[in-house]
């Protein structure tokens, strides 16, 4: 697939993001759309899964660590045929598995998460599994930057410095946001490079919207052989809607019709403009 | 059965070293098997093991949560996980770990708690496992086992090791007499071992206590008092058949457990029966909602009668209606 159809793709998603926070009248707004160019470039560009060969040992492995962004999520894993994306029309409805963090009911998800600080240790099991069968599968977590914080990161990312998981990629959606304020205000982490290199971690920074840029962070894994990857993408909460953007209150703040409507627009004028 | 004593046999072993040794014998036989540690190898009598099967051990640290969180991811790439840290830290430090990490996502991870309840004795609250049954029953997709001897330890250590679904073992570290000699008396997970039959009463306990609530049993009979002794192993899922059985068969039931009578086996038991319509005088023996007793393993369940002695004096009180 080309920058451009990857370009497409993301606008599409962000539109059926929004689409279905509406319909559900819940959603994780803000974050979805900070983490959606990542996921598309991983799943179109990146993993070697498919809903026909989802049970296979040798597949590689994406846990959301940030579930609350489920919605993104979703989207992509109906665009690559887990399951018909009319199913979303579900989403947070009564006894839908379509709930708001992923679950292991929907096909295509990995790893029941939604609490904080989960996806790493877990990642880093599977990954060391891989390593210990001699397997060439690798594994990818997503983490939000306002759940690092969480002891339980940390303490897995000594686990796979300690054994060397250089096919463990972690990506933070690093939009600078938490429900609460920034990541600043609420509890600093800055700077994430250098903690992850002291932990002995191989860091990438990107534009966590520069699709170019993210083919190639994800292409030159690992990024040094022996020690697990790190990417910090860029981004930007809420991404694509201009009154979104960087604006605490999309945290899970769901559109009125209006606000559907323009938001929309906007994305039909982005679409042009690729 | 022969009589059961109070002096330790050399036979005798800490649970915890049958199943360290037992893991041992089925992971030479399946390199699948894997031993996750929190720095606990030495506690969890898993030294052997890392000597002898080097690949087949996980060193965490001290770092509960990520011992559990790696275990189920292991768990879900194919591995036959044993997951071996301290109770009271598995069981509250990575409780989140536990309920959705490894029971919501259903990756079967075995939990093997050990030195659980008060086995670390002066070493204090922060020490003791007296809230793990409580918790874990409160958590979907667990069999919670606490094995009594040398015996139940092996077999629940190879049952556990071919689950399919998350299992939690808990071990104490005193030496353990085996229950009963007699081979007809099986083992599985969800129903219960009647280690000796009687008609008056029915004392139920499970992992260390057994032991003492036979020896109530025998002195029991000196008085003239009949007591089956059961081995409830396993707490999840309860045998309410045989829990039914004995509510109908005796004139009272006694439930005993190294755990806070909170939560534990003695009320997972009175919500079966009281559910039910069995309605038999009935006693929860185990550590009571308040400021641990300082002191060894056996001084504190002394103090809270969990022995002999004070199982048979209770037996004594309810029969006789106080």
């Amino acid at each position: 697939m080309t920058d451009k159809e990857l370009k497409e793709k993301s606008v599409e998603y962000r539109k059926k993001i929004l689409k279905y926070i509406v319909g559900a009248n819940a959603g994780h707004t803000g974050g979805s759309l900070s983490c959606t160019d990542i996921l598309n470039v991983l799943y179109n560009d990146v993993l070697n899964v498919s809903p026909d060969d989802f049970g296979s040992p040798d597949r590689d492995r994406y846990i959301q660590s940030k579930g609350h962004c489920v919605e993104a999520l979703f989207v992509v894993l109906a665009d690559k045929g887990f399951f018909p994306e009319t199913d979303l029309e579900t989403l947070c409805k009564y006894k839908s598995h379509y709930i708001g963090h992923p679950t292991k009911k929907v096909h295509g998800v990995e790893q029941n998460t939604g609490a904080l600080g989960h996806g790493l240790p877990i990642a880093a099991g599977v990954a060391l599994a891989a390593k210990m069968d001699k397997k060439a599968y690798r594994v990818f977590t997503m983490l939000g930057d306002g759940e690092l914080p969480e002891g339980s990161n940390w303490e897995a990312a000594l686990t796979a410095s300690h054994y060397k998981l250089d096919n463990l990629c972690a990506m933070i959606d690093n939009n600078k946001l938490q429900i609460t304020g920034t990541n600043a205000e609420v509890c600093n982490t800055d700077p994430l490079d250098a903690k992850f290199e002291s932990f002995g971690w191989a860091v990438k920074q990107v534009d966590g919207h520069d699709i170019k840029a993210l083919r190639e962070a994800f292409a030159s894994m690992p990024f040094e052989p022996g020690k697990p990857n790190l990417i910090i993408a860029h981004t930007i909460k809420g991404k694509g809607i201009s009154f979104m953007e960087n604006s605490v209150k999309w945290h899970h703040g769901v559109p009125n019709h209006e606000q559907y409507e323009t938001a929309i627009t906007e994305l039909e004028v982005a679409m042009a403009n690729i | 059965m022969g009589a059961v004593t109070e002096n330790t046999s050399a036979n005798a072993k800490p649970n915890q070293d049958v199943f360290a040794a037992t893991l041992l014998k089925l992971a030479e036989a399946d390199k699948n098997i894997i031993a996750v540690t929190s720095d606990s190898r030495g506690s969890g009598k898993l030294v052997a093991f890392g000597q002898q099967l080097p690949d087949q051990i996980v060193e965490i640290g001290i770092a509960e949560q990520n011992l559990v969180g790696v275990a189920a991811g292991l768990a879900s790439a194919g591995k036959k996980t044993f997951a071996v840290s301290p109770a009271c830290f598995l069981t509250a430090r990575a409780l989140e770990q536990i309920k959705n990490d490894v029971c919501y996502s259903d990756n079967p991870v075995r939990l093997i708690g050990i030195s659980a309840g008060v086995s670390y004795g002066a070493l204090g609250t922060t020490h003791h496992s007296l809230h793990d049954f409580a918790v874990l029953r409160a958590i979907n997709n667990i069999t919670i086992v606490v094995p009594a001897d040398n015996f139940e330890t092996e077999q629940a250590v190879k049952l556990a090791a071919q689950s399919t679904k998350p299992v939690y073992l808990r071990f104490g570290k005193k030496p353990m007499q085996l229950l009963t000699e007699d081979a007809s008396i099986g083992f599985e997970f969800g129903k219960g071992r009647v280690v000796k039959k009687g008609s008056d009463v029915a004392i139920i306990a499970n992992g260390e206590t057994v032991y003492p609530a036979l020896l109530a049993a025998q002195k029991l009979e000196e008085s003239g008092i009949s007591a089956t002794v059961v081995s409830m192993h396993t707490i999840k899922p309860l045998d309410v058949t045989l829990i039914a059985q004995l509510a109908t068969e005796t004139k009272a039931i006694i439930t005993v457990e190294e755990h806070m009578i909170n939560g534990g086996l003695g009320e997972a038991c009175a919500s079966y029966l009281l559910q039910n319509g069995y309605k038999k005088p009935f006693k929860i023996m185990g550590i009571p909602d308040e400021y641990t007793v300082t002191g060894s393993q056996v001084e504190i369940l002394n103090h809270y009668g969990i022995s002999a002695d004070g199982i048979a004096a209770e037996a004594i009180k309810i029969l006789s209606g106080n």
